[in-house]
């Protein structure tokens, strides 16, 4: 009368790295899998769907002897990420998580973690913001901390997110960075489903990532220091600036960390920011994050196959954002279609938050393409290969007819019938 | 093959763990195959509540763009089996999602197979097959429903079973000799790979040819565009004396409570305890089930206090939800006969399996 799944080794394609097992995982297993290779010290959470499925992988692991870490339930999403920033600064290596309004309620305790400058990692499974308590996937969540000094990075699958819990803690105890990770995961179509994962051997992940070391900022007795005293006009600017100059540094961490865990483990994506999928000879973009990334890259073959020259962008690494990267893949296209499975009402052209920085960062490329916003897949809606074909047809369509505005386009949402769109 | 899936529709929180073991072990036999696969939990399903309706299904591909497409979707498109845990499913499955009351082989493709595990035989559930378009097959693997709490797993023989008649049925979407090679590991290999093999043997098949089968009787709620719904996520209420149609429940359920109204004492307290308000009151005093909102928990017949009044029986007993207190009132004896009959059909009351 056992639940638990035993490692088991099957033939697989190589490049797991030395001592990898092949396993199926859901993208919240496999995240609970490198929580133990890294040997995490402190657990905090508070359960609420999709993200708590990690709660119960580590719980059955620690159950099961397989993991040996102090894991706290906690009263509240805010109690649980003040454990997990208290934890941090004592200098255990802790992990949070949460997911839509659970992640919001613990806000507070999100911001001064970043403003302390304690390389939590969190998990955030992206669900839609209540009302009404959907589960489904939007990526509103993890985004409202998009100003505050966390780094945020966008899984596709299951191994990217085993792989990037391994790179969060690299990249967020650098000693250059010093800043808290979230990790999100669109909820239901990887926090849920399972794919194929190369789980690496402890010894190579201990090799990636060395021990976390807070330095001469550990809270202890032997270490007398005073946390978060009050700053007001006196400081604050200056610490602010401290945060900045910190972020500006995480690209170069970044790459250096890529090329290491390639190293490492014998694979690796060739470039850590974006996924480029034929962007070589594109003429049109579409830009997305997380799984939407599966259908882009199935509806670009289709579309290549009728000799159209488009090319998928996955951003995964959201903050800091690869403006650089985009104008240099980006700049020069005829039209690109910006997939949000976000809102940000009222935004410019109303379109989400994914349009508005990629827009941003387009300004500044010497021949500006033109960008079309689209927001998809809210609320957990499924985003199709067809919807991707449609959203190519808009951009298309905008560069004929150049109009005088750019206006967000709702793809798959029922409209009335007799004003053209599906009901 | 470019791709085919495998959809495992199961009892919520009692078959999790069951569905899940199933869906995984065939990817791992198509692993051994060297062929590529994933699980998706139809998540809609979600959170999972005692008995409902749930789905996950395992998708087996030779390549990475059928299987991104397909994992890509709450209800993949090319299931070559469904399997079905708990045969009180084919009366139907309800999401919390408003997809109406789906028919239990509504995501079969052509030609493929519904592999149901009971112990009825294999006449009796054709009998509720609703219609297809199309010619498919009915299989059966006779064992009794296997149910577990969350976090346990009933480790009883029937994953491997229903495994080794799904390589049966499927033709070989994965083969038997893989999943003896991943499945049967450990200590327990020899036993694991004798249940495969004889779910692979045992298995029943029946060919059910287009337009055979019972009528769905169900539609599609159909859902409002954005510009007509009511705004600031409110909506209309059920009038009052009146139920929800849209949304019934019934299908949560596997034993239902029948009213031996001849011993009713009409005390009220089946229905101030029902959880689901699933009870009428009736002028004769008595109060009567409305079997379309009933979730089969049991509550009122753990709480009636006249022993034999309120007895849990099988669902597959009874072919729709009719008003059984009206047949009561109209013929009180004709009902006494339809209430033994069903009690004899079932093989007596069932012990709940719910919260008692
Ligand atoms: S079994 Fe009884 S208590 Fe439970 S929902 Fe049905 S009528 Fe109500
Ligand atoms: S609890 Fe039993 S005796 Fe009381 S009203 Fe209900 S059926 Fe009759």
């Amino acid at each position: 009368m056992t639940t638990i799944e035993k490692p088991v080794s099957t033939p697989g394609p190589a490049g797991g790295g030395p001592g990898y097992q092949e396993e199926i995982l859901t993208g919240c297993d496999a995240v609970a899998q490198s929580l133990r290779l890294l040997d995490v010290d402190v657990l905090a959470g508070y359960p609420i769907r999709p993200y708590d499925a990690v709660m119960a992988t580590v719980a059955k692991m620690i159950a099961n002897g397989e993991m040996d870490a102090e894991f706290i339930i906690a009263d509240s999403e805010h109690s649980q990420f003040e454990i997990g920033k208290h934890a941090s600064l004592v200098g255990a290596r802790s992990f949070i998580g949460s997911s839509g309004v659970g992640w919001m309620y613990g806000m507070e305790a999100l911001v001064v973690t970043s403003s302390l400058r304690l390389p939590v990692v969190a998990l955030v499974g992206n669900r839609a913001l209540d009302d009404p308590g959907a589960f489904g996937v939007e990526h509103n969540d993890a985004l409202m901390v998009r100003d505050t000094g966390w780094l945020l990075y966008w899984v596709e699958t299951a191994q990217e997110a085993l792989d990037m819990t391994l790179m969060a803690y690299r990249v967020a105890e650098d000693h250059r960075v010093m800043l808290p990770c979230a990790l999100s995961m669109d909820g239901a179509f990887l926090t849920h489903s399972q794919h194929v994962v190369q789980v690496p051997g402890k010894a190579a992940v201990e090799r990636f990532v060395p021990q976390y070391d807070l330095g001469d900022r550990r809270l202890h007795p032997d270490n007398p220091i005073s946390v978060a005293p009050q700053f007001n006009e006196d400081w604050v600017m200056e610490a602010r600036r401290q945060s900045d100059a910190a972020m500006r540094r995480v690209p170069g961490v970044i790459e250096e960390a890529a090329a290491e865990f390639k190293e490492v483990f014998g694979r690796g994506p060739e470039d850590p920011f974006v996924e480029a999928y034929m962007m070589q000879d594109a003429e049109y973009a579409l830009v997305g994050m997380g799984t939407v990334g599966m259908v882009g890259k199935v509806a670009v073959d289709q579309m290549r196959a009728q000799g159209k020259k488009v090319g998928f962008l996955r951003v995964k690494w959201f903050r800091p954002f690869p403006a650089s990267r985009l104008r240099s893949l980006l700049g020069g296209l005829k039209g690109i279609g910006v997939i949000d499975r976000d809102y940000s009402f009222g935004s410019n052209a109303w379109g989400g938050v994914l349009y508005t920085e990629v827009a941003a960062a387009l300004y500044a490329s010497g021949s500006r393409p033109v960008v079309v916003p689209f927001i998809a897949g809210l609320g957990g809606r499924e985003v199709s290969v067809q919807n991707m074909v449609e959203i190519q047809g808009v951009v298309e369509q905008h560069i004929a007819s150049q109009p005088a505005e750019v206006d967000c386009h709702w793809i798959g949402v029922r409209e009335h019938v007799g004003k053209g769109g599906e009901r | 093959m470019a791709v085919g899936s495998v959809d495992v529709t199961y009892r919520g929180i009692f078959q999790k763990s069951l569905a899940s073991v199933i869906t995984k072990a065939l990817v791992k036999a198509a692993r051994h195959e060297h062929k590529i696969g994933g699980t998706v939990q139809r998540y809609s399903d979600s959170p999972e509540r005692n008995g409902i309706p749930a789905k996950q299904f395992a998708v087996i591909a030779d390549e990475e763009t059928s299987l991104r497409v397909e994992m890509a979707k709450y209800e993949p498109d090319t299931v070559v089996a469904t399997c079905v845990l708990d045969d009180t499913l084919v009366k139907g499955l309800e999401s919390w999602a408003w997809y109406g009351v789906q028919a239990v082989n509504a995501s079969l493709s052509p030609g493929g197979v519904l592999l149901v595990v009971s112990e009825r035989p294999i006449e009796e559930l054709a009998d509720w097959m609703p219609r297809a378009d199309f010619d498919w097959r009915l299989a059966v693997l006779s064992r009794k429903t296997s149910f577990a709490g969350l976090w346990v797993y009933n480790d009883d023989g029937t994953d491997m079973e229903v495994l080794g008649a799904l390589s049966r049925v499927t033709g070989g979407l994965v083969a038997l000799e893989s999943l003896v090679a991943t499945a049967a590991a450990g200590s327990d290999a020899a036993r694991r790979a004798e249940l495969l093999e004889s779910g692979f043997s045992s298995v029943q098949v029946a060919p059910i040819s287009a337009g055979v089968g019972r009528e769905w009787p169900y539609e599609t709620p159909a859902l409002p565009a954005w510009d007509e719904m009511g705004e600031g996520v409110a909506i209309r209420g059920v009038p009052k004396g009146e139920r929800n149609m849209l949304f019934q429940k019934f299908t949560t359920r596997t034993a239902r409570p029948v009213v031996d109204f001849d011993r009713c004492v009409r005390c009220q307290i089946c229905y101030t305890v029902c959880p689901d308000e699933a009870f009428d009151p009736t002028p004769s005093g008595h109060y009567a089930v409305d079997y379309g909102h009933c979730c089969g928990c049991g509550i009122c017949a753990n709480a009636c206090p006249v022993e034999g009044c309120i007895e849990m029986v099988d669902e597959l007993a009874f072919s729709d939800n009719s008003d059984l207190h009206r047949i009561y009132e109209a013929d009180p004896e004709g009902y006494g006969n339809l209430r033994q009959a069903a009690l004899a059909t079932a093989g007596g009351p069932v012990r709940h399996y719910g919260i008692f």
